[in-house]
């Protein structure tokens, strides 16, 4: 039997959808329910409804853990709406819960009075035990104060799928989609995009596409017939105000990986990208291998250091190397990060940082590898350093750090997170072809050639490729001449090289743009400085706080090192700075230091994005004393 | 009107840097140096082509004293250093001079790496049995009982047989030589000729730390009944008098040492070297005295530059902008209208 149980029912009116501003949806279930790829087909057909949106996934490290354990819950969630979205959303105001460990895990979260849809079906004893519940928490109360929605989804999609004929097993497997089709009922949605994505999935199978298409459709068909029976709201989301242009949406590692590929072909070099797996980083080597046709080279290495050398031989041989990893690996391709540094050879490192110290929480994000990436080195070893703050920003991101390494002949990281990897946003598509093209030239004349003579502009040394007739050389770590690169133990040759290679970022810093206001005034009580993925929850939360009246500004940091060359100055125009980081104060210390500025800390380490009211409520407090 | 200039013969010469050397007097490096710059001017090889990657270690100053490019990376990591150079321009001619701390221990991984995928580099192992730079420590090749500072009692670990190693790791080519020796300009010249990664173990030795490590086999006096110098399609024959050989003892799966013309033993029960038999290596690689030189394995096959070159045919690099904008717009979009 199947029952709408609407605990606290509202206003329905079959005929007219009630009409939302923006939207928070979280689905949740056991890993091996199709969680992400539900989400996924959720975010893309919403993009294709003109919202904007940022998608969350948040997912175990265990690839399948134990069936029904609350440690085996996967959940995606989205926020979506008819303005403009910075953030995944703080809680959500539907919550879809296929199993009952997904909703002893998720049900906090949940706004009061918000939508919970129950697959009633998985909550036999047995599940229940698994997820730790002593009573049912559909009986016993627990879902007081949330709008529930009773389904039994394994019944009904066994049913809907029965005619296919396809083992019980796998029509149970498409009971994801029968939700989707709920959820697309609840939203207005169209089916036909996703029918069409999942004939082309199953192509080899069609029969096991047929049967998702007929849990879709099931889903779907539910939603109208308790609308009809007004057991259930539909809502409409409308389009968002966004600038003209062609769309698509893309994950932080997709655009990382096209912004790669973009940003070497800018530069006229090959891309030779090297890289060990590793969460959260590996998305970026998936989207790059499928690039060969593009003339992209990967090469999986047998671990971090020779992903890191392979890399730096690549540029030596005049492509451009590209490693990737997260924090754990970063610490192991330090030594290899010095070499290119002293043999001043062009190199991106890209750092998709997660939860440590160790092997930490490897799916979870953090930003803790701020000073590993100014300062993680042995010696003197500068490197440029630059953050993405969204899943689209790591695409001019990533070819920043192309110009700035070929320009500087300077290893560079790119740091972004395991939230920017793996979510998803609205992107406008550029035109490559009217982009700014920076075509590396090689030395290729032998005369007066000397490996270490400098462009006076950028010091940056001449980048002279083997297999160039006459200027055949020797490099490496040694230290070197300061003009012929040969070997040198002289002191005033140590300092002189020192001093070079940190006069670089100084160089670099003058080639960037000033730092710039994100939102509010220029000057005043309170500026929230931030940099990578904490730029959307300051944001929302700053320019909503400005709409109520406050005075606050958003300052968003994109190169961190060098710094721009106005920061001080600009930090200083604020009575206090307000620095949020998802670790225990790594940039509010090198504000302090750089420019000692009283700026205060507002650190979180759960693994979890900051939500927006975290940040209001931070502000807010900061303003009160400031008053008092 | 042409004028044809005469093509100047290349001598070891030209491929000798402006750098002083700088190893011990007396060092095996020297005679090394020598061979690989003779063995470069006799293939005539071109120094803008030809890139030498070193690791850390005395060997790893190799790079400096050649004429060519050079690269001397960090300890242990000139496998992979130079897997990027040679994947990124396959038309380069890249060897690698390493040791047997920087091969062995710090670097094990990248040797095993860079072998079983068959990259086309050559591998020049120096093998001195010690750590010479940082004074004289035992070493991953260094025989049980080293008395050295950091095993002052004797070293207590087993050694690993570089050339075992690398027929283990895959390698499609193994050799072998002594730093001194004629032979070695041979054995680099057919490192050279293999298309794939060739892992030549020459014994080197340490005047300072580990002198006259290798002498039980490369002391004049001893040298030729110690030695077996293998040559594909020759009967395994050595010694003075050139009556010992090799042959596979009756009903065991190894080797033994015969003397022709004893115990009713003639040339027939000899072996034949065969370089192309992974088995016959193995056990050459294995044998204790006498020591098997020369090309011990030899059986090409696709190198990985290779590889990814013929999976990269008719690839235009880099893309044209149409093909990224085909790439950026590949999938679900949509357009908002101004």
């Amino acid at each position: 039997m199947t029952t709408i149980t609407l605990t606290s029912p509202g206003q329905h009116d079959a005929a007219a959808r009630e009409l939302l501003d923006s939207v928070v949806v979280r689905f949740a279930g056991d890993s091996g329910d199709g969680i992400q790829l539900t989400g996924n087909r959720f975010a893309s057909v919403t993009a294709l409804a003109g919202n904007d949106l940022a998608t969350f996934p948040d997912f175990p490290a265990e690839i399948r853990a134990p069936v029904g354990t609350t440690y085996g819950v996967s959940a995606f969630q989205i926020n979506f709406g008819a303005r403009a979205i910075k953030t995944s959303g703080d809680a959500p105001d539907v919550l879809v819960a296929l199993n009952p460990a997904a909703l002893k895990v998720e049900l906090s979260r949940l706004k009061p009075g918000g939508i919970v849809i129950i697959d009633t079906g998985t909550f036999t004893e047995r599940n229940l035990n698994k997820a730790g519940y002593t009573t049912n928490p559909l009986t016993d109360g627990a879902l007081a104060g949330y709008r529930t929605i009773e389904v039994d989804v394994s019944k009904l999609t066994l049913e809907a799928v029965r005619p296919l004929g396809v083992s019980k097993h796998t029509a149970l497997r498409c009971k994801n989609f029968w939700t989707l089709g709920l959820v697309y009922w609840m939203f207005g949605r169209d089916r036909g995009v996703t029918a069409e994505w999942l004939k082309k999935k199953f192509a080899d199978e069609p029969q096991v596409g047929q049967a998702n298409i007929a849990a879709l459709d099931a889903g779907h068909a539910f939603g109208e017939t308790a609308e009809i029976n007004g057991d259930l709201t539909g809502y409409s989301v409308g389009p968002a105000a966004l600038a003209p242009g062609l769309y698509r949406t893309i994950t932080g590692g997709e655009a990382l990986a096209w912004g790669l590929v973009v940003g070497a072909h800018l530069a006229g070099l090959k891309l030779f990208f090297a890289s060990y797996p590793i969460t959260p980083a590996s998305p970026l080597l998936h989207a790059l291998a499928k690039l060969r046709p593009l003339g992209v080279a990967t090469f999986q290495a047998e671990d971090e250091i020779a992903a890191v050398c392979a890399a730096i031989g690549a540029s030596y041989a005049g492509s451009l190397g590209v490693t990737s990893s997260s924090g754990p690996g970063i610490a192991l391709k330090g030594e290899a990060m010095g070499l290119a540094v002293a043999a001043e050879l062009p190199l991106v490192v890209v750092n998709t940082q997660r939860a440590g110290p160790s092997t930490g929480m490897p799916t979870k994000t953090e930003q803790s590898d701020l000073m590993q990436a100014l300062y993680g080195r042995h010696g003197e070893s500068p490197v440029a350093v630059l953050a993405a703050r969204a899943p689209f920003d790591c695409f001019d991101t990533a070819i920043e750090a192309v110009r700035i390494a070929t320009k500087f002949m300077i290893p560079v990281i790119i740091l972004s997170d395991g939230y920017i990897a793996n979510a998803a946003q609205p992107w406008r598509i550029p035109a490559v072809e009217k982009m700014t093209p920076f075509p590396v030239r090689f030395r290729t004349d032998p005369e007066n050639f000397e490996p270490y003579a400098r462009d006076p502009q950028t010091l940056a040394r001449p980048w002279a490729v083997p297999g160039t007739p006459g200027l055949e050389h020797r490099l490496g770590g040694l230290e070197k001449d300061s003009l012929t690169g040969a070997i040198s133990y002289d002191p005033a040759n140590h300092q002189r090289m020192t001093d070079t290679r940190a006069a670089k970022l100084d160089r670099i810093a003058e080639d960037i743009p000033p730092q710039t206001v994100e939102a509010g005034p220029d000057s005043g009580p309170l500026a929230v400085v931030g940099w990578g993925s904490t730029y959307g929850p300051i944001n929302r939360a700053v320019t909503s706080l400005i709409e109520r009246g406050y005075n606050v500004a958003h300052i968003h940091l994109h190169h961190l090192c060098p710094l721009p060359r106005n920061l001080g100055e600009l930090l200083r125009r604020y009575d206090h700075v307000l620095v949020p980081e998802m670790n225990k104060g790594q940039l509010v210390t090198l504000l302090r230091a750089n420019y000692l500025v009283p700026a205060e800390g507002l650190n979180k380490i759960s693994g979890q994005p900051f939500k927006i009211g975290e940040i209001e409520a931070a502000v807010l407090a900061r303003l009160e004393q400031t008053a008092k | 009107m042409n004028v044809v200039s005469p093509i100047k013969p290349r001598t070891a010469k030209d491929y000798a840097s402006n750098q002083e050397v700088r190893w011990c007097p007396g060092c095996g490096d020297y005679a090394i140096l020598k061979a690989v710059q003779k063995t470069l001017a006799d293939l005539a090889a071109d120094p803008a082509r030809t890139v030498f990657v070193s690791g850390i270690g005395c060997s790893s100053r190799f790079p400096y004293y050649m004429a060519t490019y050079g690269f001397h990376t960090i300890h242990g990591r000139a496998p992979a250093i130079a897997t990027g150079v040679k994947l990124a321009n396959p038309d380069l001619d890249v060897w690698i001079v390493t040791g047997d701390g920087d091969a062995l221990s710090i670097g094990g991984n990248h040797l095993l790496h860079l072998l079983r995928r068959n990259v086309d580099v050559q591998l020049l192992l120096f093998n001195n049995e010690i750590y010479g730079l940082t004074k004289g420590q035992y070493s991953p090749t260094s025989r049980p009982g080293t008395r050295s500072p950091s095993s002052p009692g004797g070293s207590l670990d087993q050694p690993v047989s570089p050339a075992s190693f690398a027929l283990g790791a895959g390698a499609r080519f193994v050799a072998r030589a002594i730093d001194t020796q004629k032979q070695l300009v041979d054995v680099l010249k057919a490192a050279y000729d293999h298309r794939g990664a060739s892992f030549v173990e020459i014994f080197q030795n340490c005047i300072v730390y580990n002198d006259e490590v290798f002498a039980s086999f490369t002391e004049k006096n001893v040298a030729a009944d110690a030695q077996l110098h293998v040559e594909h399609g020759k009967p395994l024959i050595f010694g003075a008098d050139r009556r010992s050989g090799v042959r596979l003892s009756p009903g065991r799966l190894e080797l033994e040492t015969v003397r022709i013309g004893e115990d009713g033993i003639t040339e027939a029960d000899i072996l034949v070297h065969d370089a192309t038999s992974r088995p016959l290596a193995t056990m050459l690689a294995a044998l204790n005295m006498p020591v098997a030189l020369g090309v011990l394995y030899c059986n090409p096959g696709e190198p990985l530059d290779a590889a990814l070159q013929r999976a990269s045919e008719g690839i235009t690099e880099p893309a044209a902008a149409a093909e990224l904008n085909a790439l950026l717009r590949g999938g679900d979009t949509w357009t908002v209208a101004s």
